[in-house]
């Protein structure tokens, strides 16, 4: 009844949307991108304490905004709860929603939405008592678990404690500070969400030498920006500034040396600044040197990780996953041709 | 044998009344230990206030006011409570996102309303009722800025037509109706046709206007009160006709009373707020910029007049009919009945439903933060969502438990005080 409802609503916004002119014409004569962010999520998007937009997801739609205009503040931010994400990018209220939102299959496809890849691999993990002398999640046997109800999380442990032939007891909570507080206290010996999250909240415990996120990540959370079916073009200037930031990372072009590539040997770099003589950019109708503006704006890929959920932040998430594939990691883009 | 009958001549002084009647023994006897069961229960409360205070106040007390963060806190004494969050976030709190700049908008807005609600809640000052009708046009502009006067056009429209239809009753018409139509007709053509250019040409003479602050910057107390007291003020009169039109012979009227508040009844205000937020955007044109504060507003106001007439009807069902007879019997029309008899003491027992119903209509503002607007509540979660407070909750709660108290407190005291005002059975 609800896949049947949001369906009739999709389709609705679809024939409402098919009026419009392409999502590009339509944001340049606002002169403002509209950008759906989280309205509260450590390290992704929050106020900081002068009312300021800060965050990783924020730092992305900067980007846009600045290869768009040239100008990285030339975007509004939508605060959206999870509840109103989904509707609010479907019925037009934002251009884009870049909200930490799980890439999943009928996300893709159920709810009509076009996802422009991932800009941050997180995934469920465990946090214990380092006193508890646990190392790895496998030693996690016939441990109490503070878990979140009615959460994808809650099904995810489930499934890895009966793979692994393990037991646990499960100790309900209702969201994440709940979660906190009887760890604390406690009524659980590990307690589960995404670690980002678990990152986040262990560096503000009252001693967090004392307790320890475990390595293993036991599902998959691909969070990505993505926008409304039915307009290729602005899915791929969407995708393709993504992609920039990473490539800007993989070449070593940050934020301080941008100025400094100009006599480089590198053809995808000119390509990419918009110092060499092809202006590839024209065929997503932006300037050819959006990209250079979008890089420009919050650094690459790794700087605004740095700034938003590394050690600058005070998170102090480790690169793992996310680092570039050069690196270890499975960031990777397709060329810049 | 003198057979003496004791006769006293002289009164005897007065003796003072027993140590256990009187004084803080008396009270104490009377009010907290009268019996076996109230001892027990005062020796209870007791126990749990003093337990409950024996944490609070060292908590409170030695809070940390001036740190940069939560850590900063904890490493400094972690037993006790992280008020800087309060430092650094309370105009968050009270403005929401409002640019700093501009906060004395807001500021001198709640002290507007604080003058504006005078006249109407003691009436010694009605003769100030002017300020109360010119306040909506007024927060409106100072609150979301823009030209001076394309906010005041409503109300020279508004007066234009109220001063036609006088003139055309006291001149020229005998038939009420007839001029209703008229001056509408007449307010109407100046709002599509007149007022525009005239907004124009006003600014072109005489640009008044202030910066333009955005539904998406309210937030916090702010937003509470916006929502809050336009819901209160405008709830309260279409209440009345609603249970006015409940009651009334006409049965169109009385279906559409009865099916709207119904409706709206069996609907959770939630609900009503998600349509507001997420479905009203399928059916308006695309394009349509309807302010998310306004519908909101609209939402709240409709759910909070549904129960109101339901309030009302309780104090009119609650008049003997007999009231109803001699104001007919007296040759008063239905509305001068309304007016003089029949509202004044209905409204007078329905006071602690309808205040009842204005708390509860404040309080659930707090609702909106699930639709993703930033009241204490939303904001509350915003703030933690910075690393540097993450981890902070009962500091910020209290704080805006506090804040509500205070305006819930208050309305419940005036309740009171005019229950009293207006108690003639005495």
């Amino acid at each position: 009844m609800k896949k049947l409802f949001l369906g009739v609503l999709t389709t609705l916004a679809l024939a409402a949307g098919g009026t419009f002119a392409g999502t590009l014409d339509d944001v340049k004569a606002r002169g403002n991108l509209l950008c759906g962010v989280s309205t509260g999520a450590p390290g992704f998007a929050t106020v900081d304490d002068s009312g300021k937009d800060v965050g990783f997801d924020v730092d992305y739609c900067r980007a846009l905004a600045a290869a768009i205009f040239g100008d990285p503040m030339a975007v509004k931010f939508v605060g959206l709860t999870s509840a109103v994400r989904f509707t609010a990018l479907a019925a037009g209220e934002v251009d884009i929603l870049a909200r930490n939102t799980t890439w999943t299959y009928s996300r893709d496809t159920d709810l009509k939405q076009t996802f422009l890849g991932v800009n941050y691999y997180d995934g469920q993990g465990f946090m214990v008592k380092k006193e508890l002398g646990v190392k790895s999640t496998t030693e996690l046997d016939g441990a109490t678990v503070c878990i979140q109800v009615g959460t994808t999380t809650e099904l995810n442990l489930a499934d890895y404690f009966k793979e692994n032939g393990m037991s646990y007891e499960p100790v309900p909570t209702a969201d994440n500070a709940e979660s906190q507080q009887q760890y604390l206290a406690g009524a659980c010996d590990t307690y589960t969400t995404d670690a980002s999250a678990l990152h986040g909240t262990r560096v503000n415990l009252e001693n967090p030498d004392d307790h320890l996120v475990l390595p293993e990540i036991i599902s998959k959370e691909p969070l990505g920006p993505l926008v409304r079916h039915g307009d290729d073009n602005w899915a791929d200037i969407g995708r393709w500034v993504l992609n920039a930031l990473v490539i800007a990372e993989e070449k070593g072009i940050t934020k301080a040396n941008i100025d400094s590539w100009k006599d480089t040997k590198d053809a995808e770099i000119h390509r990419l600044l918009g110092t060499g003589d092809d202006d590839i950019l024209a065929m997503v109708g932006l300037p050819k040197n959006a990209m250079y503006n979008a890089i420009k704006a919050g650094g690459n890929y790794g700087e605004i990780f740095e700034n938003n959920l590394g050690a600058t932040s005070g998170i102090n998430i480790e690169r793992g996953v996310n680092a570039s594939w050069t690196k270890g990691g499975i960031l990777y883009s397709p060329p810049f041709r | 044998m003198t057979k003496i009958a004791f006769v006293r001549k002289k009164e005897i002084p007065p003796s003072a009344p027993p140590i256990t009647e009187v004084g803080l023994i008396g009270w104490l006897r009377q009010n907290l230990f009268s019996s076996w069961l109230n001892s027990i229960l005062t020796v209870l409360s007791v126990y749990f206030i003093v337990i409950i205070l024996w944490d609070f106040i060292p908590w409170a007390y030695g809070g940390h006011w001036n740190t940069k963060s939560l850590r900063e806190c904890l490493d400094l004494d972690p037993d006790v409570a992280c008020f800087s969050v309060l430092t650094a976030r309370w105009k968050q709190l009270l403005f929401g996102l409002y640019p700093a700049e501009e906060y004395w908008r807001p500021t001198l807005t709640f002290i507007f309303l604080l003058l504006a609600i005078v006249p109407i809640l003691f009436p010694k000052f009605f003769r100030f009722f002017w300020f109360s009708i010119i306040y909506p046009g007024l927060a409106v502009w100072l609150l979301w800025g823009g030209s001076f006067w394309s906010i005041s056009i409503v109300y020279i429209g508004l007066t234009l037509g109220a001063l036609f239809f006088l003139t055309l009753i006291r001149r020229y018409l005998k038939n009420y109706m007839i001029a209703a139509i008229l001056a509408f007709l007449f307010t109407a053509v100046f709002f599509l046709f007149i007022s525009n250019p005239l907004v124009g040409l006003l600014n072109a003479i005489l640009p008044f206007s202030l910066p333009f602050v955005e539904s998406l910057k309210m937030g916090g107390f702010t937003l509470s009160l916006i929502v809050g007291v336009t819901g209160i003020v405008a709830s309260f009169p279409i209440g009345i006709l609603l249970a006015l039109g409940r009651q009334s012979n006409l049965p169109v009227i009385k279906m559409i009373c009865v099916g709207f508040i119904e409706f709206i009844r069996g609907v959770p205000l939630i609900t009503l707020l998600f349509v507001a937020s997420v479905l009203l955007n399928y059916f308006l044109p695309p394009g349509t910029n309807f302010d998310i504060v306004l519908r909101v507003v609209i939402m709240v106001t409709l759910f909070s007049a549904a129960y109101m007439a339901e309030v009302i009807r309780g104090g009119l069902a609650g008049l003997p009919l007999g009231q109803h007879e001699a104001s007919a019997s007296l040759g008063l029309t239905y509305w001068q009945s309304q007016q003089l008899i029949i509202m004044p003491q209905a409204l007078k027992i329905s006071i602690p439903g309808i205040v009842n119903t204005f708390i509860g209509l404040f309080k659930d503002t707090t609702l909106v933060s699930i639709i993703s607007l930033r009241d204490p509540v939303g904001l509350a979660s915003t703030i933690r969502a910075d690393q540097k407070w993450n981890g902070i909750y009962w500091e910020l709660y209290v704080a805006i438990g506090l804040m509500f108290f205070i305006f819930c407190w208050g309305m419940s005291q005036y309740s009171q005080y005019l229950e009293r005002k207006l108690k003639t059975d005495k």
